[in-house]
């Protein structure tokens, strides 16, 4: 027999050696011609009977990348279905899954020895064919990665993963891998039995063969009378790892994730029975899983569209690839050094540039020490912080920006000081350079710094996140005057960063800053009602949200807070009216002198000691005294209003056209600001909610609480049209 | 309905829960059939006269499981007419017991029965029995679990008792029932626990510390911070009560209720059965009551049973002239005696499980008895006896001397 994906290769000890080549991709992934395939290749296996064993392996770099994503997509996947009773998509998903699952059981039941030769990273439903192998053999690479990812986009591994690995390697040990995703290498997966055996990459295969002319055992120990999964029944046996392993799982996921809710459940029933009831039972909270709102929102947003940004889906197509190989960086403050420090990484060179040499000198010295911290951590070696520093020459001339492809600002948040730099930078240029001019600000408009430009069309705005080394979002700012090519080169930046950009057009705070900021402001302006700081703090972080509220506006300080009211004041002048939040602002940092986590106290006094416990400031009782009794508080209504106020200021940029594509809205809040990522971004959270219930909250809201909360008219068109939103940039 | 009338009430001393208590080398069957015996003896009885025997037991497994009740009562050389039954109401297994042996005869359906409790703690481990409220996924996502000793940290902390709070409420228990046991106020009802040669095994409650004080608890590490902050117990309690900024963990094992080994009955009959038998009624069992409460905090089930049971009584918290709550943590009875009005000068006036023991199916039989001796040493009227109880429940019983 052949087939389009796999290469078969019979020796002359019967052995058959399978070659998984997808043609025309560059990775194995699991898509319905594949699994088809894959079902021939079991009978084959099965009934012929030259073959005496199986060695399956792959011709890729990888083994297998799991399910291919148009599998997953809800709109025409392999697992959805267009049914419009809810029922019988649960069931259509539920037979779709078990499909896979059967033709991995009968993988393993197929009486042949069947060994995985891992010559590359198998993930998801890749290492789900390798658990159903009968032994496992891998390359020994500590870059190749094996691990089950799913719960990290909101699914369980629904192909066995959460049945044959704790009976595989015990529940104890399962558990961690299947909850929070992360992969292991090699050695990290022999030594929890994960596999078999560890060879260098050219003994591969013979190791896989001798195994099966050794010993070549067809049946899994699972299969056998005797098996006992290690750990005991957890319905049995489980008591003390699932009560705790349940609160620590609550404890993290705040009840709002559904996916490792679901494994935890499918370990404790599914493990306590024979393995066919425990694929059976995994099935069915895959299906329950798949078709929740959250899962739909992660798979869409944390997977499908954060893969498309990062591959540059919003990139100008026909404006050329571009490579940046020299990088200006202007001001080597904390930031500057940053960038300096993950651009020099990804192999330009850096001109890190500062108003004296001696000030250059201390960010390159900062760039020294993360690397000295990332070599302690055994993640970085002396030879690559050789190289790594090298590449980047500390300056104090401008001279030296001469031949960079792109130069970005991050000095001081300053109009005056920004526009100075830019104007130095440019005095070395022509109006034809095709140096693009980008700036790191969070706060001040590019539109107004262009001007300093000679060069508007050159100009851009490249907001990073700190930490600089940590955070994966670049927020793209493109004024009127910026051209194509330079958001084009803007992004190949970005690209070789292997950060995911957002493109968004200029506005007042852009839209992460703007967005975050009225998550900031409804927890003061809560605080100012009288409700206890403590429920306001707890609530934030039920919501969703990475930080509480208060604590947040006290690490990015209070004064800073200040600063932007009072600029508002300047720009707005007699329109700008105060409100209980500003002047509560006003209050702490003029009256107490509380700046935040900065001088170390703020809503909270901070420790000194960085592993001291933080405690709400007790000046808050005078300040905003607690009036309002628990009993009385509704509770939903106060999350509610929390991620609402985010939501709606996200609408407001898409009406004002500083959002024009909502993976944007939904990807930067994501990974900007942490917004809740169980909804998917606040753009999915609205259909989450159901558009029409939505905006009937937030009018009661705004009834209740102030105009803020008013749904734009966009919103409400879109309602009352019963259009979901992420519908709403549909070109018609 | 028939008025339902306790003619006796017998309980073992409490032994400590370990290896090196004083009953640990008796069976739990044995020690059940010894509460039986005593029963039985001490009134004289024809059992061919009792229907009924239920029995409390939170973990009926191993030697404590398969319906201990019936094995008691075979094991008792009762009259084989005699049927039992053993139930579990988690902490309250005990005065439950009483309830749904009292419930029979009120409801006309037996004569004579007899409600009670086991638990051996030393040889069956507190949790043997396992079971889907602390465990299965699927129930403890949804109810907040957590393991009680955080519940009454969370109540502490909700409610504002500090450490000091409760363990003065503990020094003071210890006091009390040392006083108690020094006048023998308790030996109407404890029956010594003898070997099979009729030697003494224990005649006093052995977990007793009458000599503690502030300072020596003082000196006891919180018990619960660990399984708090490590297993996210105390995020959990949180996420569920989020106007608590933390849990202070200030319960231990000296303001805790002891973990020991005992056994209690309680003999129930109407009226006509008592003439039958020649005895004499001491009480009425007035009103019982069960309910649930909100299962994360867990542990205030008594004051809304404890309403419950009052009014379906038409009696005010003003009308009891004792109450006898079990002390399973401090914090329990300081809430409940907050919540309520009620004074400590009329709360567990003999001590209670903080000092003497909970042998988690007998105390609610045990406490019972021991506040029926109280009304009579004290010629009062009316006492009230409630638990609270795992996974969110209360259970009141409300006795008149007769």
């Amino acid at each position: 027999m052949s087939y389009k994906n796999f290469n078969i290769d019979i020796d002359k000890d019967g052995i058959a050696l399978v070659t998984w080549d997808m043609p025309e991709r560059s990775v194995n992934v699991v898509d319905a011609v594949a699994a088809a395939e894959f079902v021939a290749l079991i009978e084959q296996f099965k009934t012929d009977a030259q073959i005496k064993g199986v060695v399956l392996t792959s011709a890729k770099q990888v083994f297998c990348a799991g399910l291919d994503l148009q599998m997953l997509k809800h709109e025409g996947g392999e697992l959805a279905d267009s049914s419009t009773k809810e029922e019988d998509k649960i069931k259509s998903t539920f037979d779709s899954v078990q499909r896979m699952t059967k033709f991995l059981r009968a993988l393993e039941t197929c009486g042949k020895p069947i060994v995985a030769a891992l010559n590359g990273l198998a993930l998801g439903g890749g290492l789900e064919i390798a658990l159903a192998c009968h032994y496992r053999v891998v390359v020994n690479d500590p870059r190749l990665k094996l691990g089950l990812p799913e719960v990290t986009i909101g699914l369980l591994p629904g192909a066995g993963g959460t049945q044959r690995l704790p009976r595989l390697i015990g529940v104890e040990k399962a558990l961690p891998m299947l909850l929070q995703g992360k992969s292991i290498d090699p050695q990290t997966a022999l030594k929890l039995g994960l596999v078999n055996k560890m060879v260098s990459a050219d003994k591969l295969i013979d190791e896989a063969k001798h195994w099966l002319r050794e010993e070549g055992n067809p049946v899994q120990a699972w299969d056998e009378k005797t098996f006992r999964v290690s750990g005991g029944k957890p319905t049995q046996t489980g008591e003390q790892l699932f009560a705790m392993g349940n609160a620590m799982l609550r404890a993290k996921t705040k009840g709002n994730y559904p996916a490792p809710h679901y494994i935890m459940s499918c370990v404790y029933e599914g493990v306590s029975v024979p393995i066919d009831a425990g694929l059976r039972i995994e099935s069915r909270y895959f299906a329950k899983l798949f078709l929740r709102p959250e899962s739909k929102n992660m798979v869409n947003s944390l997977f499908i569209n954060m893969q498309a940004l990062g591959k540059g889906a919003r990139r100008p197509q026909h404006v050329p690839p571009s490579k940046i190989a020299k990088l200006g960086v202007l001001g080597a403050g904390m930031m500057g050094a940053a960038i300096a420090h993950v651009s020099a990484r990804a192999g330009m060179k850096i001109v890190l540039l500062d108003s004296e040499l001696k000030l250059a000198e201390k960010g390159k010295a900062h760039v020294a020490a993360q690397v000295d911290r990332a070599i302690e951590r055994g993640r970085a070696n002396e030879s690559q912080k050789q190289i790594l520093l090298d590449s980047i020459q500390p300056t104090s001339d401008y001279a030296d920006l001469k031949e960079c492809d792109l130069i970005i600002e991050a000095v001081f948040e300053d109009k005056s000081i920004k526009a100075e730099v830019v104007k130095q930078a440019e005095a070395q240029f022509t109006k034809e350079t095709e140096t693009v001019f980008g700036t790191n600000t969070s706060t001040i408009p590019i539109t107004e710094l262009a001007q300093a430009s000679i060069r508007p069309d050159k100009f851009i705005g490249v907001h990073f996140f700190s930490p600089v080394e940590r955070m994966q979002l670049v927020e793209i700012i493109i004024s009127k005057t910026t051209s194509e090519e330079t958001l084009a080169k803007t992004m190949d930046y970005v690209a070789a960063l292997r950060k995911v950009p957002i493109i968004v057009n200029d506005s007042r705070g852009f839209y992460t800053s703007r967005c975050v900021s009225t998550y900031i402001t409804e927890g003061q302006l809560m605080l100012m009602e009288g409700i206890d700081p403590v429920l306001i703090e707890n609530l934030g972080i039920m919501a969703g949200m990475p930080m509480p509220p208060l604590a947040l506006n006290d690490e990015v300080a209070l004064d800073l807070s200040y600063k932007i009211y009072q600029q508002y004041k300047a720009d707005l002048g007699e329109k700008f009216t105060a409100t209980a939040a500003s002047d509560l602002i006003e209050n702490m940092v003029v009256k107490h002198k509380r700046l935040g986590k900065k001088n170390g106290k703020g809503f909270y006094d901070w420790p000194s000691d960085p592993k001291g416990v933080k405690k709400l400031w007790h000046g808050l009782a005078d300040i905003a005294p607690v009036t309002k009794r628990i009993d009385d508080i509704d509770i939903e209504e106060l999350k509610r209003r929390l991620l609402y106020i985010q939501t709606i200021e996200m609408v407001r940029c898409v009406d004002e056209n500083v959002i024009t594509d909502l993976r944007d809205a939904d990807i930067g809040a994501i990974l900007g600001w942490g917004f809740a990522p169980f909804t998917g971004g606040p753009a999915s959270f609205i259909d989450m909610i159901g558009i029409e219930r939505f905006v009937a909250e937030a009018d009661e809201l705004a009834e209740k609480y102030g105009e803020r909360f008013a749904p734009p008219p966009l919103l409400r068109d879109l309602a009352s049209k019963q259009t979901p939103f992420l519908q709403a940039l549909n070109k018609n | 309905m028939t008025d339902c009338y306790i003619y006796d009430a017998v309980r073992t001393p409490r032994g400590k829960g370990k290896p090196n208590g004083s009953l640990h080398e008796v069976t739990a069957v044995e020690l059940a059939r010894q509460t039986l015996c005593a029963v039985r003896d001490r009134n004289q009885l024809d059992t061919s006269l009792i229907d009924d025997v239920v029995l409390g037991c939170v973990d009926p497994i191993y030697e404590q499981g398969g319906d201990i009740a019936r094995t008691a009562v075979l094991h008792a050389d009762y009259a084989e007419t005699v049927s039992g039954v053993q139930i579990n109401r988690f902490c309250a297994s005990g005065l439950e017991a009483t309830n749904m042996a009292a419930a029979q005869i009120m409801s006309g359906q037996a004569d004579m029965t007899i409600g009670g409790g086991v638990e051996m703690m030393s040889r069956v481990p507190i949790g043997a029995s396992g079971g889907a409220w602390t465990t299965d996924p699927q129930v403890t996502f949804n109810t907040y679990f957590v393991p009680q000793g955080i519940s009454a940290d969370l109540i502490a902390s909700k409610y504002g008792f500090s450490r000091d709070d409760v363990d003065s409420y503990a020094v003071e228990s210890q006091k009390r029932a040392a006083h108690a046991w020094e006048e023998g106020y308790f030996a109407n009802t404890v029956v010594p626990v003898k070997d099979i040669n009729g030697l003494t095994l224990l005649d006093h409650d052995e977990h007793m510390r009458p000599e503690t004080s502030m300072q020596s608890l003082a000196a006891l590490e919180p018990a619960f911070t660990l399984m708090g902050t490590q297993a996210g117990f105390d995020d959990v309690a949180i996420q569920r009560y989020p106007e608590v900024a933390r849990i202070d963990h200030v319960h231990h094992a000296g303001n805790s209720s002891g973990i020991v080994d005992g056994a209690a009955a309680i003999l129930l009959g109407n009226k006509e059965a008592g003439k039958a038998a020649g005895i004499k009624p001491r009480a009425r069992i007035r009103n019982f009551a069960t309910i649930g409460s909100e299962p994360c905090i867990m542990l205030t089930g008594p004051s809304y049973v404890t309403e419950k049971v009052l009014k379906r009584a038409g009696l005010a918290v003003g009308d009891i002239d004792l109450y006898e709550i079990n002390e399973a943590f401090s914090a329990v009875v300081l809430r409940y005696m907050q919540v309520l009005g009620i004074d400590h000068s009329k709360t567990n006036v003999n001590g209670g499980a903080i000092a003497m023991g909970h042998p988690l199916g007998a105390t609610g039989a045990m406490i019972l008895g021991t506040l029926l001796d109280e009304l009579e040493r004290r010629d009062l009227t009316t006492g009230l006896v409630t638990l609270c109880i795992g996974s969110g429940m209360g259970a009141a019983t409300i006795i008149e001397r007769v």
